[in-house]
């Protein structure tokens, strides 16, 4: 179900949000704020510069629109891409459909698990990866299939998903050294 | 000197009734011949992952390495998408020829041998593009297009371009015809006579509910208000569709133009595509393409002087299948949450803020401009009494080839898994073939002779949906494939209306007790479970009756589809507690062989639930009222001592 009850906050999630730069989504709230229709925009543009919804950004979105904060809420939960925690550098997307599922993609899922030591939906410690798990990629014939950033592969084992991982870790560890 | 887009507007676009089929300066756009070699790739999403962008870089390495002048370039997806990346080469005065699994590692050994005018002796070679031009050379012994059992079969309207030409280019698309249609039709015709056009040639949505397309248009034009709109559905959520996604890919101006003509028909000005965020690559290629169009007038105020203006807002969804419902989608581009709206009032008299508005699938607008230059007759001339024209078929799951066709409606379902897709690999048997995603249901052996058509699809209890085609063998369990869905849908539903948001879940429910290993296996628990099935079929039926939008309304469809044809399978999860195809993971029955057995104790100190028990160097066994049917005793066994049941 697409309509989630409110969890009470962490009070120390809120602490979270000093070091981010509220003045980047200035230029889209000029862009959009007398348009019709600009919340989902406004978000995912938010989304795309801080890679996740911070709280203070989303409360100026509101300061700014004048769209009331409870319903800003009701949209930005009901849509699957949104999200309000910080995620990994690359974000691993392994597709659910239908071909992929009758091809054994919950394998796919299993082998990351175990690579990245992190339950699905989660970061990883090392902040590079996130895990998510996807309705459908549109690649079904190539089933089962993964997404990384927006690099689809196909034709997948628990095996090869994995080196794939453990490749991007490996430019990624070059890249700091 | 005159630019080309100088000339293909002074020549193309501006002259009404221009037959530009001898023009020389069309005919080197459109490659009927070409003066140094040209190298296709196919890079649609699916050519990417199978390594199309290394093909790419190994391509362009060979011709700077060894100095050949040759233009590179990337196509859509051909719609064969199981033997990506394909590599096209034409030479000058020699027939475009196609290579399948052209990997970077091939790419030397065929760019070797071709570049000497020969083939290179393996069996990369796919076919050859055979063009009416007599003057060209033929590859010998390499089969046309047209006689390839996966392309025999197919009339493409749709796809007519995809893998064929350059998708980010214009010129291209309007050199084989494209926006010419639609500018005679601005000059010569009125709204309502390209309503009656598409009426006439009996169009259908291709989105899954199959209403008349032109009759559809005909409410929103008798809808009197200063500002209508047309909104593109490009939503492809159902899992195990991509057409959509291929068709922007791979031939994006033919989206533009049927959007142009589906516009003009019911007087709107402003129009929206509303398109998946999972497809970044098909966003590109569309905004690009609206950019290229706007470019040449095609798109925007007064366009060539006909008083008509149209522009084109590209929408990302942002991840929700409902969205894919016509008034969900109103709300989510309005900025609310995508949850459906009663109807009526239907969109075509109050849409998007309140104005009338016509909502069309990709590949219905996609086949506007064939009707409307080749005229109705013609495209209703394909097809069946009832569902004319073509139909794209996305094809996956246990199959031979996988990927797009597009068959004329009436061809049967034997025809395309069998003849058209090459059947079942590794000699297995077939199951079932799952048609219209999670709103469709599943036909089996006895019904693979019924045409492809909007009616008997339904009669036989499956449904056209968007066209998405997953095969199955003997190794699937319909009982699994009915929980997948139910999940799905049970996820995706908006939470707006209680059938849908309630019953979706206690079927899942009870999906998953029949699935699920008891701990105590009673008499009583069966007939519970028994009774399940039961109640699943009434739950269905009710969810069916009283939901509110399309998604609740056909929610119930692949549960309802399996339990008509595997009911056998269903009562074999409750009373035998077994699933033959050894999917159901946990009705499993482990045992131990007392002769294998050599008592190492590695499975009684792995399993989770302390289930196996035995002293040192003697033969373990299992409790089974305690075994939850992991297999981690399996896994970890070296003596291969654990049997399965």
């Amino acid at each position: 179900m697409r309509v989630q009850r409110l969890t009470i906050q962490n009070k120390d999630k809120e602490k979270k949000a000093s070091g981010i730069d509220i003045e980047l989504i200035n230029p889209l709230l000029v862009r959009y704020k007398k348009k019709k229709g600009n919340l989902i925009p406004l978000l995912q543009g938010a989304q795309e510069i801080y890679g996740y919804i911070p709280e203070i950004v989303f409360r100026k979105i509101a300061k700014d629109t004048g769209h009331k904060l409870s319903a800003m809420y009701g949209v930005a939960t009901f849509y699957a891409q949104f999200r309000f925690e910080p995620v990994g550098k690359h974000i691993v997307k392994v597709c659910q459909g239908t071909a992929c599922h009758v091809q054994n993609a919950k394998s796919i899922t299993t082998a990351l698990e175990e690579t990245l030591k992190i339950k699905e939906g989660n970061t990883s410690k090392d902040k590079l990866f996130t895990l998510e798990s996807v309705a459908c990629l549109g690649c079904c014939s190539l089933a089962p299939v993964m997404m990384i950033g927006d690099k689809t592969h196909g034709k997948l084992s628990g095996k090869s998903a994995s080196k794939i991982i453990r490749q991007i870790k490996r430019t990624e560890k070059k890249k700091i050294s | 000197m005159i630019t080309k887009k100088q000339y293909i507007i002074e020549n193309l676009l501006k002259k009404p009734n221009n037959d530009f089929s001898k023009d020389e300066y069309i005919h080197k756009i459109k490659r009927k011949n070409v003066d140094k070699p040209v190298i296709f790739i196919g890079t649609g999403t699916c050519g990417l992952g199978a390594g199309a962008g290394k093909t790419y870089i190994a391509v362009k390495e060979y011709i700077t390495k060894n100095k050949i002048e040759a233009d590179i370039i990337k196509t859509g997806c051909i719609g064969l998408c199981s033997s990506e990346p394909i590599l096209d080469i034409q030479l000058p005065n020699y027939n475009r020829i196609s290579f399948e699994k052209a990997t970077k590692d091939k790419v030397k050994q065929i760019l070797n041998s071709i570049f000497f005018n020969k083939i290179p002796d393996n069996n990369f070679v796919l076919c050859q593009f055979e063009n009416n031009n007599s003057e060209k050379i033929k590859w010998e012994n390499v089969p046309n297009i047209n006689e390839i059992p996966f392309f025999k079969p197919q009339q493409r309207i749709v796809l007519k371009n995809c893998g064929i030409v350059d998708p980010v280019s214009i010129e291209e698309y309007i050199a084989s015809g494209g926006y010419t249609g639609y500018l005679e039709m601005i000059r010569t015709k009125n709204n309502s006579e390209v309503c009656e056009i598409v009426e006439q040639s009996g169009l259908r949505g291709r989105g899954g509910g199959g209403f008349l397309t032109g009759k559809k248009w005909k409410f929103a034009l008798g809808t009197p208000a200063k500002q209508k709109y047309l909104i593109c559905n490009a939503d492809e959520g159902d899992p195990g569709a991509f057409m959509d996604r291929a068709v922007i890919e791979g031939d994006p101006h033919r989206l533009i133009e049927g959007m142009a003509i589906a516009a003009f028909a019911i007087g709107a000005t402003k129009s929206y595509v509303y398109i998946r965020a999972e497809y970044p690559l098909a966003i590109k290629r569309l905004d690009i393409a609206i950019a290229d169009a706007k470019n040449y007038g095609l798109i925007g105020k007064n366009i060539y002087n006909s008083n008509i203006n149209f522009e084109i807002k590209v929408k990302t969804g942002a991840g929700a299948f409902v969205c894919g419902e016509e008034t969900a989608l109103i709300n989510s581009i309005e900025g609310k949450r995508g949850m459906p709206r009663p109807r009526p009032p239907f969109p075509a008299v109050s849409g998007l803020f309140g104005k009338p508005t016509i909502i069309n699938n990709v590949e219905t607008l996609s086949n506007l401009p064939f009707i409307i230059k080749e005229g109705e007759e013609i495209f209703s001339k394909i097809g069946t009494k009832k569902s004319k024209g073509t139909k794209v078929f996305a094809l996956s799951g246990k199959i031979e080839k996988t990927g797009l066709v597009e068959i004329p409606m009436g061809t049967t379902v034997r025809e395309v898994i069998f003849d058209i897709a090459g059947g079942i690999p590794n000699n297995k048997k077939f199951k079932a073939v799952q048609i219209g995603g999670p709103s469709g249901g599943c036909i089996t052996e006895v019904n693979l002779e019924i045409p492809i058509e909007y009616e008997s699809l339904i009669e036989v209890g499956a449904m056209m949906g968007s066209g998405g085609l997953v095969v199955m063998d003997e190794d699937n369990c319909m009982v699994d494939v009915a929980k997948f869905f139910m999940n799905f849908i049970q996820r995706e539903s908006c939470g707006k209306c209680i059938p849908c948001r309630e019953g979706t879940r206690r079927m899942l429910e009870i999906l998953e007790d029949i699935t699920h290993k008891p701990l105590h296996n009673n008499q009583h628990e069966a007939l519970r479970r028994f009774k399940g099935v039961t109640q699943l079929e009434k739950l269905g039926k009710i969810i069916k009756e009283t939901s509110l939008c399309g998604l609740g309304q056909t929610a119930p469809n692949p549960v309802l589809s399996t339990i008509k044809w595997f009911r056998n399978e269903y009562e074999e999860h409750v009373f035998e507690r077994k699933c033959s195809a050894n999917v159901c993971t946990e009705l499993r029955v482990f045992s131990i062989d007392v002769n294998k057995c050599t008592g190492c104790t590695i499975c009684a100190k792995k399993c989770p639930t302390n289930a196996i028990l035995g002293s040192r160097r003697k033969p373990h066994f299992i409790i089974n009222d305690n075994c939850i049917a992991c297999g981690t005793c399996e896994e970890v066994c070296k003596f291969d001592a654990i049997i399965i049941k």
